[in-house]
């Protein structure tokens, strides 16, 4: 059995989504960022809400920002967040 | 150096601890970033800094890497806090330091455009109406933008 996923939401993508962080399995079919996005869409209300603008969601794999046709492997930590707004 | 902490920091002792017995530094630039009372026209209570911990840090390095890449800098600094902040408090502070004062302007400059389009750091103001997320300008994205010449310096 391969390494789950370990997904992380932040800001209001972790309100709308209703959670912050969840270890799923590799779902089958899904191979890039937008595929698993799709997926998740899939799953209910609360995260199709969060993902309802992609243009607003930016995306890390592992902890470098990435495009939506970036590849997603078990055992890797994918994080969903809106634009940055520190400093 | 990165620290990303909860804390307030002293910015003299800090500057004082970056340039300390680097006798080869000239020059040393500081901006620091304060918690405004006021967001578009609401009156903000206080505000929460949430961030990516362990992607912040990785990102915050690559920020002062590449401004080691861009100026010759004898030292930088970047302290970033998070948590519970109020208007007035310290949210960050940037530093740089070289041998003379073009190359720390510029670098200081720089990290502080690149920390606000690049850390995932992320602000929820409390105004009367409730929690607000800060939405990100565009105008962050094109101070950063312009520093992606290929002479590596800021447009005119």
């Amino acid at each position: 059995m391969s390494a789950p996923l370990k997904l992380l939401y932040f800001a209001w993508l972790r309100e709308k989504a209703g959670i912050g962080e969840e270890a799923v399995p590799t779902p089958d079919g899904v191979a890039t960022v937008g595929e698993l996005m799709d997926w998740l869409v899939g799953r209910g209300d609360g995260y199709a809400e969060a993902f309802s603008d992609r243009k607003v969601v930016r995306v890390a794999v592992n902890q470098e920002y990435v495009s939506l046709d970036h590849p997603v492997a078990a055992g890797d930590e994918v994080a969903f967040f809106p634009p940055v707004t520190g400093g | 150096m990165i620290k990303v902490q909860t804390e307030d920091f002293d910015l003299g002792a800090e500057l004082k601890a970056l340039t300390d017995g680097n006798h080869a530094i000239g020059g040393l630039c500081s901006f620091v970033g304060l918690v405004r009372d006021m967001a578009g026209g609401d009156k903000i209570g206080a505000m929460t800094l949430e961030h990516y911990p362990g992607m912040t840090e990785k990102e915050l390095a690559r920020i002062e890497a590449e401004a080691h890449e861009r100026w010759p800098l004898d030292a930088t600094l970047i302290i970033h806090r998070y948590g519970r902040l109020e208007p007035g408090d310290q949210i960050v502070l940037v530093a740089a330091a070289s041998a003379h004062r073009e190359a720390a302007f510029e670098a200081c400059h720089f990290l502080i455009d690149f920390l606000k389009t690049k850390a995932p750091f992320w602000k929820l103001e409390d105004t009367p109406g409730g929690g607000q997320w800060v939405d990100a300008r565009d105008t962050d994205d094109a101070a950063t933008a312009r520093w992606n010449l290929p002479s590596g310096k800021a447009a005119e």
